[in-house]
Order: structure tokens, then C-alpha cells, then sequence
């Protein structure tokens, strides 16, 4: 049975998806307040795996309490802190458990997160855990060995529309919908117009596209973004704009930018949907998607 | 026969055990009341990195000494991974003797070598880093991880296995930007350098190819090789 997710994905409607964090710690009561909000605004909440290499509470422990909760949940897997034998347990344990859409993600290096000490794994990349996916779907495991009981997913990966080259990127982008991703999160897009142009090129692909967008909180966090997180580019326009917001108002002008993208990537059909990225501020998912007309 | 090149060594473009000196704070910790001291260091690649050359090995003499160390000897050893090292030193047996500790200023091909050949504690003072080559004056490179598994068929000659900080062999990950690492501005990313040799050779269909999870296990470790009987 395909999950409500896919449902969403292949309904036809714009599909709106967010990211909850895991906190640092067995705290959960911020974490479940903001699955609270969501769970009935978007269609499936995705759960952050480790993000930025810091050390938090399990994405699957996250989704487990997203479906605990009455919410449609995307479990986030990276590669970087578990080989094959644990990620195939882990999607055996994830399918067990009714937890059937995964995203799945090469990971950040160790080096930009909180044990800097910490040995990466990376056994598998990103194109060869869909596969993984793949292969336990059809009964049987890396190992080639025969599965008692089956598995089915929902399986989808990510990529940079503006990622600088593009070449290297798109090639890899192709190899993950080969290897079956059927849907792809986007990377933050600012500048619709080439996002346009990204879509010409990405929509000849059967992958459902969710364009990314990242919630602006300030005209310094744009410029942060731009400096250090790499294919993300906010335009000058827009950091004038957050810069132009009165003391106190910048959440809201954020707020204000990100609904108006989503409305014009919805009414201009540009891709199936969005994946809202409100890092830490995810109470907002709400007011951004009043603002895009879509509550 | 090609005329063998001659002159210094630094001018031989050969593959190297690249090394860092350790914090004076780990040299102080690992020498904890060891009091005599006899002083290694190596004319090969050490000395191209200036980690362990002559003069690298009279200034640690001095602070050491400034320390309150007695240095029993110092030397520099022409190879010290070479197995004609145990006679090199032979001629220093008294001061080697006197030690209570020899301090390598080698890789730690040099520091293992010359721990099977003398009964005596050794105490690295470098970090071996990696193996590879200076691709511009007082830079060095890694070049190969010697994984076992070869792939550099497939990539135009350039390895990710060892030059991608994650190892990835299908293609970049989403921290690469301007054709650098997420991790350092300083590294390439290899798959833009990959791309752009392969474009070259218009063999990006070799990019494109879908590469099956790595065997991590060609050579388990530790690494041994017999040459089998003809």
C-alpha cells in the first residue's frame, strides 16, 4: 500500500512537506509541540538525521513519535555514521514500524559538527542506499541473501539547483533517479527565475521535485547562508528587503518572503510542491503557509 | 634504458610518507620521566618536510636539553625505514644504550623499522599523515590510500577513494562548492576535477556509470602479500 505521502505525490495537488529536529537531549516536549502544529498542515514532516554532524536524539526515534502522534513522517538517513549492515537494519526496523518514506542523504562531513573526533563511515553514498532500498524491496539484502518478510518505501534524495559547477551535480542527480529515488527535495532555491530554468531541464525526469525553501530570519542569516552553505545563493534583492524590516519585524518579513516564493512556485507551476526548511523557528510552517494562500 | 635522474634528493619526484610534528605538549607527555634521550632523524622524506631532518633534530636536542633532558646522541639515518638502518647505528651502540628512550623523528615506517631492529623504547615525534607527493614547492598531496580496490579506471586516473573527504565514488556531494570541499576551501573537490578531465577525454559516459558499493575488504587489515611459488 503506497504510503498517504506518495498518495500526496502522485494526487496531483502542491505537495508541502517541513523538517522537525530531534532535540539534543530526551527533552521531547519542544520537538512533539512543533509536530503538534504540523502534523495536519503539511503532508509529511521530515526528521532530521544527526544535521550538520551534530549529535542528537534518532531520526527513527523522531519518527516513531511523529506516527505516534498522528502525523505522515520522511525519515532522513545519511550515510556518514552507519555502514551497510546498520542502514539495511535500520530500513528493515523504519519499515517494520510502518515508517516507509526515507530521504535518503550523503551526510555532512564529521568535521562540521560536534564530534569533530568522530570516524565517518560513508560505506555506501547516497545513489547506492536507494538502491539499497531497492534491493530489499525485491526480498533479499546487500548480501544477496534471501529477506524473511518484505519492506517497501517511498524513497527519495535531494540536490542543488544552483550548486556551482552544475555538471558534476546533475550527473550524480540522474544516478539517483535511476537508482529510484521518486522524489527529490531541493537544496534552497531564492532565485525562481533559475529555478525555472532547473525545472525545464529537471521535470523531462519521472522524480516528483519539492523546491526547497529555507526561511529567512534576518538579513545577516542571508548573508551567513551565501558565505557558508554551499549552493544556496540569496539574492541582494532579498537581503535588502529582510535588511529593509523594521526592528523585530524580520522574522515576519521572512516569513512574508518565503509564502510569496511558494505562491508564485505554486500558481506558475513550476515543480510538484515544497519542502519548508524553518530551521528552528518551525512554529512559522503555519504563518508561511497562510501567507503562500495555502491554509 | 632512460638515464637514471641524479642530483639531490628533493628534485626526485617521488612518492613520499608525508609527517607533522607533534604538540610539544604531547613530546613532553610522552617523554614523562624518561631523562636520557637519544635523538633520530632521517635523510629521506622527513627532511623534505623539514619534520625530521638535521636541522629539525638539533633544535629538539636544544629544547629538550633546555628541559632538563640529558641527550645521550643525535643522529640522522640515510633511510630510516631501510633494514641497513640497525648498522648505521651500530655505530652509536653506547649512546643508544645510555637511553632510556630513542625519539624518532621519522614517519612511522621509520619508527617501526627501527623498533624491530633495536631492543630499546621508541617514542614518535612526528604524525604520519598520508602518503604522497609535493605538487608545488612545500606543498604535498595525497595521491593513494592503497585500498585494495582499484577504481581510477573509471575516473580518468584521478582517485576519489582518496582525494573525496567522504570517499564517494558516484559523484559529488552537496558540500562542494566552486570546485572546493565543504570541509576546506584550500581542497578541491575531486569530482569537479574528475568531470572536468573526463569532459576533456569526452568519456563522461565513464561518470555516468553507476558504481556498486565499494569492497572495503580487498586487503583486510593488516595488509600481507606472499608472492606465490612459480
Amino acid at each position: 500500500m503506497p504510503t498517504a505521502f506518495k498518495e500526496a505525490l502522485n494526487s496531483g495537488k502542491f505537495v508541502v512537506t517541513s523538517e522537525v529536529a530531534p532535540p539534543k537531549g530526551t527533552n521531547l516536549e519542544k520537538f512533539s509541540h512543533h509536530i503538534e502544529i504540523l502534523k495536519d498542515k503539511v503532508d509529511a514532516m521530515n526528521v532530521t538525521d544527526h544535521q550538520s554532524s551534530v549529535m542528537r536524539y534518532p531520526s527513527l526515534g523522531g519518527c516513531l513519535l511523529v506516527k505516534e502522534l498522528g502525523g505522515e513522517v520522511i525519515l532522513q538517513m545519511t550515510c556518514r555514521d552507519r555502514n551497510r549492515l546498520a542502514l539495511q537494519a535500520d530500513l528493515l526496523f523504519a519499515s517494520s514500524k510502518g515508517i516507509q518514506n526515507v530521504l535518503c542523504l550523503t551526510g555532512d562531513s564529521i568535521i562540521l559538527g560536534d564530534h569533530k573526533e568522530a570516524k565517518s563511515v560513508f560505506d555506501l553514498d547516497s545513489s547506492q542506499l536507494l538502491e539499497t532500498i531497492r534491493i530489499l524491496e525485491s526480498g533479499k539484502d546487500l548480501g544477496g541473501n534471501e529477506l524473511d518478510g518484505s519492506v517497501a518505501f517511498c524513497a527519495g534524495a535531494i540536490v542543488t539547483p544552483e550548486a556551482d559547477p552544475i555538471e558534476p551535480q546533475l550527473i550524480k542527480f540522474e544516478k539517483k533517479i535511476e537508482a529510484g529515488a521518486e522524489f527529490i527535495q531541493t537544496q534552497a532555491v531564492y532565485d525562481l527565475d533559475k529555478f525555472k530554468e532547473f525545472m525545464n531541464y529537471a521535470s523531462q525526469f519521472n522524480a516528483k521535485i519539492l523546491a526547497g525553501i529555507i526561511l529567512l530570519t534576518s538579513a545577516p542569516m542571508a548573508r551567513f547562508m551565501n558565505k557558508n552553505i554551499a549552493g544556496v545563493s540569496v539574492p541582494q534583492e532579498l537581503i535588502d528587503e529582510m535588511a529593509s524590516a523594521p526592528k523585530g519585524q524580520a522574522l515576519k518579513k521572512g516569513i512574508e518572503i518565503a509564502g510569496r516564493m511558494i505562491k508564485r512556485i505554486k500558481e506558475e507551476n513550476m515543480c510538484d510542491g515544497v519542502h519548508i526548511m524553518a530551521i528552528g523557528k518551525e512554529e512559522t510552517v503555519p504563518d508561511i503557509m497562510a501567507e503562500a494562500g495555502l491554509l | 634504458m632512460p638515464p637514471m635522474r641524479s642530483g639531490k634528493g628533493d628534485d626526485i619526484e617521488m612518492i613520499r610518507s608525508i609527517t607533522q610534528k607533534k604538540s610539544e605538549e604531547e613530546i613532553d607527555r610522552l617523554l614523562n620521566g624518561l631523562g636520557r634521550i637519544f635523538i633520530i632523524g632521517c635523510g629521506t622524506c622527513v627532511t623534505l618536510t623539514r619534520t625530521g631532518g638535521e636541522p629539525e633534530v638539533l633544535e629538539m636536542k636544544g629544547n629538550l636539553s633546555e628541559k632538563g633532558k640529558m641527550i645521550t646522541g643525535h643522529t640522522v639515518v640515510p633511510v630510516a625505514c631501510d633494514n641497513l638502518t640497525r648498522e648505521f647505528l651500530n655505530d652509536f651502540g653506547e649512546q643508544i644504550e645510555q637511553a632510556d628512550a630513542l625519539l624518532i623523528m621519522t614517519c612511522a615506517f621509520g619508527v617501526q623499522t627501527i623498533a624491530k631492529q633495536l631492543k630499546a623504547m621508541v617514542v614518535p615525534a612526528l604524525d604520519t599523515l598520508f602518503i604522497g607527493k609535493e605538487t608545488g614547492f612545500g606543498m604535498f598531496d595525497e595521491i593513494c590510500t592503497q585500498c585494495g580496490t582499484c577504481i581510477i579506471g573509471e575516473t580518468g586516473g584521478i582517485c576519489p577513494v582518496t582525494n573525496c573527504h567522504k570517499g564517494l565514488v558516484n559523484g559529488p556531494c552537496g558540500g562542494t562548492n566552486h570546485g572546493k570541499c565543504e570541509i576546506d576551501v584550500a581542497k578541491d573537490c575531486v569530482w569537479t576535477l574528475i568531470y572536468n578531465r573526463l569532459k576533456e577525454l569526452d568519456r563522461l559516459d565513464a561518470m555516468k556509470k553507476y558504481q556498486k558499493p565499494r569492497n572495503h575488504q580487498g586487503e583486510p587489515k593488516p595488509g600481507k602479500f606472499k608472492l606465490e611459488a612459480n
